[in-house]
């Protein structure tokens, strides 16, 4: 692998940037890995990351039907925070947050981590006790928050309205070091991580069937042939219920599709993330100016990637009251994703009913803020066979057991 | 936008005087249940990739439940049906069937149909 560097920079500048290699390999599939990870999201590349650099496992593949990052991890509005409830969430959110602020270093890559700081709006007296809860919780867990009141909310965010006529912003839980990164970089980082391992990236490669032998896992069908492995991670967000029900069992999830939208792009007047989730909507302004924007989730089950018109309506007239100067402005693009929700708000980190299959999933409308943190807990599970400290609280038994990781309220609007 | 035919009051409801109400024919849990079937009844959906049954309330017209089948992959609505009904109708059944076959689409979808046949 190449370093990346400002002297690299230099050398290819006078080259006529003729000399970069490829980020990652793509190599025709062996017949048999150790390990393969199905799913080239954030989750399925953290997962095999972690793997060879915690774990020394690096005779790994990853499968992914499509193209590298071209799920969720390549759709979703790119908040990452971890003010949850729970003090299981709090641990796997914080470790995930904490790994993001040297990411950049750890890859050789620049994701663009910029914690810029996180404002969740308490427009309800509801709402308001909501987040002082968590603060308070948050404070016991060791992730750094308050509570703000209204001033001090219109000093970070000069051009909110605060006095909106339906829900007036009664005040706001501030994560300062909260914030957002480039999506595609930490794909296309954690890529190049796994490839210089030598780890093999296979695209364009969907799984199609999974075979068992004895109760444990022999390998995986795919469109390009026969694949065995010892152990399987099933790593693929919304269509992770076709891969269960392709080993046997049924997951408890449903997928939904879940929209965002980005405006053109206009000087920087936002650093911060706003998060409003009575009336379901968030914002914050991405380097190149465009305002990211994204709302609530459709309520049916459908994987077509496409979502409700009144979904996208309800978020502009959303943020429109809060921030007027929005209604001048022309949208550019709008997309929907497939995202995976559990009955808990929680996500799945497990072992399941088959020997060496583990599931990764239910991440829903938050998860791309767990990418590293969820990768470094499932190649535990993956490499040991048994959960650590961190997925524990994550299994799937947790559903039978009513041990459920409840986040409605501090997940209770898509992010 | 979703446009389903309430079968109670006859209107064609738009999708935002409809709620959703997940998927149709789960049979309730009762006192008995082991821990298993009661977690099968509370969250093991069935979040099919093909032809889904579903529950869904005409909230702001009749206000009355009723039942649709649609195509999770397609959004294509194969017809809807009284709330009342513990299986869907095997008219509907016929109809997905044809359409399944026709468009060539999704073997879940045609395995789909048939699961609920098998199932209730
Ligand atoms: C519009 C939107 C906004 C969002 N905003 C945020 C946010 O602000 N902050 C936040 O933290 N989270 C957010 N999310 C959620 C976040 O995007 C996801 O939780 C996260 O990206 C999931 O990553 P993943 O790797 O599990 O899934 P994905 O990135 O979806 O990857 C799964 C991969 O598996 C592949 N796959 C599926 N089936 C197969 C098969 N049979 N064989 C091979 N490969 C297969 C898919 O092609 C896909 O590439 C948002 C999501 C959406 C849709
Ligand atoms: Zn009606």
């Amino acid at each position: 692998m190449d370093r990346y560097s400002v002297f690299a920079l230099a050398r290819e500048a006078i080259r006529n940037h003729r000399g970069w290699n490829r980020a990652w390999e793509s190599p025709a599939p062996d017949r048999h890995y150790d390990v393969i990870v199905v799913g080239a999201g954030g989750h399925g590349l953290a997962t095999a990351y972690y793997l060879g650099k915690n774990h020394g496992i690096t005779n790994v593949a990853i499968l992914e039907k499509g193209w590298l990052g071209g799920g969720n991890t390549g759709r979703n509005t790119t908040i990452i925070r971890s003010n949850y409830l729970q003090d299981a969430s709090a641990a796997i959110y914080e470790k995930s947050r904490s790994l993001y602020e040297t990411l950049s270093q750890d890859l050789n890559y620049n994701v663009m981590f910029s914690p810029r700081g996180l404002l969740n709006l308490a427009q309800t007296h509801h709402e308001v006790r909501g987040y002082r809860r968590i603060m308070s919780a948050n404070g016991l867990q060791g992730v750094a928050t308050s509570y703000l009141e209204p001033d001090a909310v219109r000093k970070l965010c000069p051009v909110m309205n605060l006095n909106g006529p339906r829900y007036p912003v009664l005040g706001a839980l501030w994560q300062p070091r909260a914030g957002t990164a480039r999506h595609d970089a930490v794909a296309w980082a954690l890529a190049r991580g796994c490839s210089a391992m030598g780890m093999h990236i296979i695209e364009t490669c969907p799984v199609i069937g999974i075979r068992s032998a004895d109760g444990a896992v022999s390998g995986v069908e795919t469109t390009k042939g026969l694949i065995g492995c010892n152990k399987l991670a099933l790593v693929a967000a919304g269509h992770s219920g076709t891969l269960a029900e392709m080993a046997g069992f049924r997951l408890p999830i449903e997928s939904v599709a879940l929209q965002a939208l980005v405006s053109e792009p206009v000087k920087p007047c936002l650093d911060v993330v706003v998060m409003a989730n009575t009336v379901h909507g968030y914002i914050s302004q991405s380097d190149k100016g465009e305002m990211v924007i994204g709302g609530g989730a459709d309520q049916y089950v459908n994987y077509t990637q496409r979502g409700s018109f009144q979904h996208i309506e309800e978020t502009v007239r959303a943020l429109i009251e809060m921030f007027p100067f929005l209604s001048n402005l022309t949208m550019l693009r709008q997309w929907g994703g497939i995202v995976d929700m559990t009955g808990d708000r929680s996500p799945i980190l497990s072992k399941t009913p088959v020997d060496n299959i583990f599931v990764n999933c239910g991440w829903g409308t938050g998860g791309f803020k767990a990418i590293p943190g969820s990768g470094w807990a499932m190649s535990e599970l993956v490499a040991k066979g048994e959960p650590g400290t961190l997925a524990a609280p994550f299994s799937l038994n947790r559903f039978r057991e009513g041990m459920y990781v409840d986040e409605n309220l501090a997940a209770g609007v898509a992010h | 936008m979703l446009r389903l035919r309430c079968p109670v009051c006859g209107m064609l409801a738009e999708e935002t005087e409809l709620h959703a109400g997940g998927e149709a024919h789960i049979v309730r849990a009762t006192a008995g249940d082991s821990d298993a079937e009661f977690e099968a009844y509370m969250f093991l959906r069935k979040n099919v990739k093909g032809v889904v049954f579903e529950r869904w309330l005409h909230q702001y017209g009749c206000g009355k439940w009723f039942h649709a089948a649609r195509n999770s992959t397609s959004h294509q609505i194969y017809g809807t049906y009284p709330a009342q009904s513990a299986e869907p109708p095997a008219a509907l059944l016929e109809t997905i069937a044809a359409a399944v076959s026709d468009s060539g689409i999704t073997e879940s979808g045609a395995s789909a149909a048939d699961e609920s046949t098998n199932d209730s």
